[in-house]
């Protein structure tokens, strides 16, 4: 089977963000940037699929600017076979970009798509849910392991503990953190990867509508809290905690 | 035009969360309809309808919705949903599971982890991991919102329960079936709604040590939690951990025990009230936003502290 994996060029993980003074976003000039962890996560599951013979061809996909490719290069260096940039300048909210990737999979027709259960940078936890519902798919989000059998059972990362269900494909996936560790690029497949296939469309190309769903008004930085005292023994704290803050 | 909000429960009781998420929807809109989906969740319905504001309470009870899967859920409520002028659920794993998929099918945009509703059309929410937050304006004529709980007061219990109406909807089936889950048995508070919670970190080296929190969080009463670095690490399962992409807490009392303080976890603790963190390393992270710091080894100052609170 064929899986596709949608995946998102992000701020770094361990880049401190900076919110612009003019409070209209986050600043992004000369800021390291890397593929959201948790698509690294995805790609890294569809890889081990391919690699225990259950998926057959892993195709790679993002929408962005031209900037995105690197993230795509990086993609297929880990192994993806090829890859796919939807460009546009513009950026948008999770159902246009889940719309978007909707065309995507109705043209690969892939039996499974993963994706991270959320990108980093808006952390919205939107996508992978909208693109089910507009393909009429099953999903399975924050997925912690997967078993394939005729269908797919995945165990599910809940707020009380584990969740196990199964799935008819096609279907879409979402991943959380412990499903596994993905690896790194090595040199020779950073060099191979540059002669992969990565087929660039135009969104206007793919012929679908888009309207705009939400307006950013401001994006600020958070109410920063202060740092408190340091104690000299468990005695001071006892103390402080039962007179001055009174939560004992 | 009223406001439906999604009770989350287990078939048997109701989540607290909902009760923050209907202090967020009566700020919306003083009209507001509770819906229950589920199977043999009658005492859900009457706990729903036994809370301050609400006026209607939905039952939907049928075998086909027992363990509330998102594909049959968010038909039966999007086949409902031409009477609401916006849809809430709890930025839970179950909320955010359900809420985007009812959005796509509806053609409107989803707002995650409100945190403040500013206008009936416009809200703010937290991206980048608290590091920032964003003011949306959305542009739909329906708004379908997930509440970030500690931001919104629960609504109080009242004394005489409103009306609960047993619905007549079409039944969806989905092919998505139910096999097992896996929850993690405790005595203690709930992680989400306790009022002191008492975390572990990596400096915990091992889950045997890591009995040492339990220790001190079961002589305050207090839930049980751990860094995302605890988590990895195996000391606690994944529900224990608080932060970003975990659990977001805002307890009265939140004592970080081994946690350096790394943004992803701050994110998930830091409104709550007090903050005391002990950790060995006197340029931890996590002591810019404590309270009450203790510099130290924790296997020397936690087993004293849980000394002198059982002495109290």
């Amino acid at each position: 089977m064929k899986i596709v994996v949608a995946l998102k060029r992000v701020i770094d993980p361990y880049v401190k963000v900076r919110v612009k003074t003019d409070n209209t976003g986050i600043e992004t000039q000369n800021v390291k940037m890397s593929m959201n962890p948790f698509d690294e996560i995805a790609l890294e599951e569809a890889l081990r699929c391919r690699e225990k013979n259950i998926a057959s061809e892993v195709v790679v996909v993002t929408v962005g600017t031209d900037a995105s490719q690197e993230t795509l290069r990086h993609a297929l260096a880990m192994g993806a076979d090829r890859a796919i940039l939807v460009h546009t300048e513009k950026s948008f909210c999770s159902l246009n970009i889940a719309k978007i990737l909707q065309k995507i999979v109705m043209d690969e027709q892939p039996q499974l798509v993963l994706m991270g259960k959320q990108s980093i940078d808006g952390d919205n936890n939107q996508t992978p849910q909208m693109l089910a519902a507009l393909l009429g798919w099953p999903q399975a989000t924050y997925a912690s392991a997967l078993s394939f059998s005729n269908s797919l059972e995945v165990t599910r990362e809940i707020d009380g503990g584990l969740e196990t269900i199964r799935v008819v494909l096609p279907a879409v996936v979402s991943v959380d953190l412990r499903l596994n560790e993905p690896r790194y690029a090595s040199l020779p497949n950073i060099m191979k990867a540059k002669q992969k296939p990565l087929n660039r469309l135009e969104l206007a190309s793919l012929g679908i509508t888009l309207k705009d769903h939400i307006n950013i008004l401001a994006v600020k930085p958070p109410v920063t809290r202060k740092g408190g005292v340091i104690l000299d023994s468990v005695n001071a704290l006892i103390d402080k905690l039962k007179n001055e803050a009174k939560v004992l | 035009m009223s406001t439906l909000v999604i009770v989350e429960h287990d078939n048997q009781v109701m989540q607290s969360s909902t009760r923050h998420v209907i202090t967020a929807a009566l700020q919306l809109d003083p009209y507001l309809v509770l819906l229950v989906v589920g199977h043999g969740c009658a005492s859900v319905g009457l706990e729903a309808a036994a809370i301050e504001g609400v006026k209607t309470v939905w039952l939907v009870d049928d075998e086909l919705y027992e363990h509330q899967l998102a594909e049959n859920v968010s038909e039966l409520i999007v086949s409902m949903a031409s009477s609401f002028n916006a849809i809430l659920a709890a930025s839970s794993t179950s909320g955010k599971n359900l809420i985007p998929r009812i959005a796509a099918m509806l053609d409107v945009a989803a707002v995650s982890d409100v945190t403040k509703i500013v206008a009936p059309d416009t809200f703010e929410h937290p991206i980048y991991a608290g590091n920032a937050i964003e003011t949306v304006q959305v542009l739909d004529d329906k708004k379908i919102l997930t509440i970030r709980t500690t931001a919104f007061e629960a609504a109080a219990v009242s004394k005489t329960p409103g009306p609960i109406e047993q619905i007549e909807c079409d039944l969806f089936k989905t092919t998505t079936t139910f096999v097992h889950q896996e929850l993690t048995k405790t005595a203690r508070p709930d992680l989400g709604s306790a009022s002191t919670i008492v975390s572990g970190g990596r400096a915990l080296q091992s889950a045997e040590k890591f009995k040492l929190i339990e220790d001190l969080a079961d002589t305050l009463g207090a839930a049980v939690g751990a860094s995302r670095a605890a988590v990895d690490a195996g000391f606690v399962p994944n529900d224990y951990q608080v932060g970003q992409t975990g659990k977001v807490v805002a307890p009265t009392l939140y004592i970080a025990v081994g946690i350096s303080g790394a943004v992803q976890h701050l994110a998930g603790m830091k409104d709550s009230k007090v903050i005391v963190a002990i950790n060995k390393d006197p340029d931890a992270p996590i002591f810019q936003i404590a309270n009450y710091g203790l510099v130290g080894d924790l296997f020397v100052l936690v087993p004293q502290l849980i000394e002198q609170l059982k002495q109290r």
